[in-house]
């Protein structure tokens, strides 16, 4: 069973986490006011890369910071520690995995050139460095608020876009705790994961993603939902079936929205994406010619590159196909147990359940999916445990088979009851619309 | 597997915020808790192309109520006493955030099981900040013009879709 193989957990993944967690003590109570405990914790990530090649970097950096002087070049460096760390951990629990589900993966091709230098991102670096001094207790509301210059200066732009996203969400979570001082709990790891991310991101020069064309057959296994106040995003996992043989992949779409536009009419808001949402709702595989596939395994979703196809049973699929698709290596700034997202499909149970991800947007309940006998799903690795979260689940409720699907309700929602409560709530996005056209271009 | 898990602080996805929840928009369109207050916008009963900018200071609770042309509410007159779209527009932040979320940011501690502010707050006058909130509610309909993206956004793993039932 896969449960029992992914019951221990790799050689010196606790102490990896360990190192990584005395980092992120640090960023608490800011790198401004460095105790002797928590200096000796940043000098132990450094001493954690004794002999690899950021060795000298992390040494140098994290000396100075130490000692009180904190630059953008030092925080880069100690970022750089952070991704590598927990890097090493996504790498350790991906070999396992492989191992235990037979699950084949193409090897990381060499990197193209460095992209074009971006040009938005000091204001960003400057709040994050703000940050990193302040250290989490240190966050009032002017401090959490100081990011919305930069988001609304990368949303501006295409490829500020990912950034934007990600300072928008980190920047609203700030807001709704501060101040932290009085905060009775912090989520250190996450805020951690979060800062790190954004200043990675906030570097110029990052390597551009390997793409290629790709032609085939998409055959849906699920969706999976994020949202947070301004962003609703759909992710879709699927396997691609070329001549070459099969391939798992994931496709994205994902939409600006505001806090008060959430659960199933958050769906309204990706109206422009018919044909995918269409092939989640009504169960249909899609024909894609020309669309580009990266190294890591995302496909750019295209409509214009899209033809809905036959019907097709994720269930199905899964069965069929899952245990021959090949699976991408994630892309090494992205490489963070967090990341990670394998299908899986369990008849049996197995693992534990998580229900802290049943998005609002869909049909799955904590009841529908306690009465499963199989479910489809996500493993992933958090809170030092592997759960399941499930995309869809078959089910006997009241003596009758029941199938439910995370995507179900991508062209609103299938039940009566939830349609109606959608039918009031989606006015939000319709009086919001006439406000904008109302007194917007004026 | 261990059967508890890791501590929230050790949980990339630990949960922070609450989600927003569903309220009817038509006449409170926009409510926040930004720049040391709660504000928001509140449509005119009368007027189709009219607004009402309101606010209620954290701390002092000091009132203010403008429309989008500067002039001052008719019902607040520049006292302490709440006018209708003060009113409405705490009601809508309660429905909005719930009450304790509210409360913290007001600084005020309402008595358990209340669910009216009003009592506990002490209302002054304040100086009025229309045109700040105005622009608040402007960047937020903005949103709606950002066009979809399909960017693979990696980083919104750490960002679940919850159910709204969920904490």
């Amino acid at each position: 069973m896969l449960a029992d193989a992914l019951r221990s957990r790799p050689a010196g993944f606790g102490e990896v986490l360990a190192v990584a967690d005395g980092l992120d003590d640090a960023l608490v109570h800011g790198l401004a006011r460095l105790d002797d405990d928590r200096a000796a914790a940043l000098e132990a990530v450094a001493a954690a890369f004794g002999s690899s090649p950021l060795a000298g970097r992390a040494a140098d950096a994290i000396g100075k910071i130490v000692a009180g002087t904190v630059t953008d070049e030092h925080l880069a460096a100690l970022a750089g520690c952070r991704v590598a760390l927990l890097g090493a951990a996504h790498d350790a629990l991906i070999a396992q995995f492989d191992a235990a589900a037979g699950r084949a993966r193409d090897p990381r091709p060499a990197p193209p050139g460095p992209a074009e230098p971006g040009h938005l991102t000091a204001g960003s670096r400057s709040w994050l460095r703000e940050l990193a001094l302040a250290g989490w207790r240190g966050v009032d509301h002017e401090l959490a608020a100081g990011g919305a210059p930069a988001v609304r200066a990368l949303l501006a732009e295409p490829t500020g876009r990912r950034l934007a996203v990600l300072l928008d969400g980190f920047g609203a979570e700030l807001r709704s705790a501060a101040p932290v001082a009085t905060l009775p709990r912090v989520p250190v790891r996450r805020w951690a994961d979060l800062w790190t991310r954004a200043l990675v991101l906030s570097q110029d020069g990052l390597p551009a993603e390997p793409s290629a064309p790709a032609e085939g057959r998409l055959l849906i296994l699920g969706a999976d939902l994020h949202e947070h106040p301004t962003v609703f995003r759909c992710q879709v996992h699927a396997l691609l079936e070329t001549g070459a043989g099969v391939r798992l992949v994931r496709t994205s779409v994902a939409a600006a929205k505001v806090d008060t536009i959430s659960g199933p009419s958050a769906w309204r808001m990706l109206s422009a994406f018919p044909i995918l949402l269409g092939a989640l709702a009504e169960h249909r595989s899609v024909e894609v010619a020309g669309m580009t596939l990266t190294a890591a395994g995302d496909l750019i979703w295209d409509e214009s590159r899209a033809r809905p196809g036959e019907p097709a049973d994720p269930f199905t699929t899964a069965r069929v196909l899952l245990a021959e698709a090949v699976a991408s290596s994630t892309a090494p700034l992205d490489r963070h147990p967090a990341a990670i997202a394998e299908p899986v499909l369990l008849e049996g149970g197995g693992f534990e359940v998580d229900t802290e991800r049943l998005p609002a947007a869909g049909p799955l309940t904590p009841e529908l999916v306690a009465a499963a006998d199989a479910v489809l799903g996500l493993l992933r690795f958090d809170g030092e445990r592997w759960v399941v979260q499930p995309l869809a689940v078959r089910a006997t409720v009241r003596k009758k088979p029941v199938v439910a699907h995370a995507g179900d309700w991508a062209l609103g929602p299938t039940d009566a009851k939830a349609a109606k409560a959608e039918a009031a709530a989606g006015g939000a996005v319709e009086v919001l619309r006439e406000r904008a056209g109302r007194l917007l271009r004026k | 597997m261990t059967s508890e898990g890791a501590a929230f602080e050790r949980r990339s996805t630990a949960p922070v915020m609450a989600p927003v929840r569903a309220r009817k928009l038509a006449k409170v369109p926009f409510v926040e808790l930004a720049e040391g207050r709660l504000q928001g916008v509140v449509s005119s009963g009368s007027d189709v192309e009219r607004v009402y900018v309101s606010s209620i200071t954290a701390a002092e609770h000091g009132l203010s109520c403008n429309t989008n042309n500067n002039r001052p509410c008719g019902g607040l007159g520049g006292g302490s006493r709440p006018c209708n779209h003060l009113k409405a527009l705490l009601e809508a932040a309660l429905a909005q955030y719930g009450v304790q979320r509210v409360a913290r940011y007001l600084k005020v501690e309402p008595p358990s099981g209340e669910t009216d502010l009003w009592p506990a707050l002490h209302p002054v006058a304040a100086p009025q900040r229309a045109a700040e909130v105005f622009s608040s509610f402007l960047r937020h309909l903005a949103y709606l013009e950002v066009p979809p993206t399909t960017d693979p956004l990696p980083d919104l793993q750490w960002f679940p879709a919850t159910s709204q039932a969920v904490r």
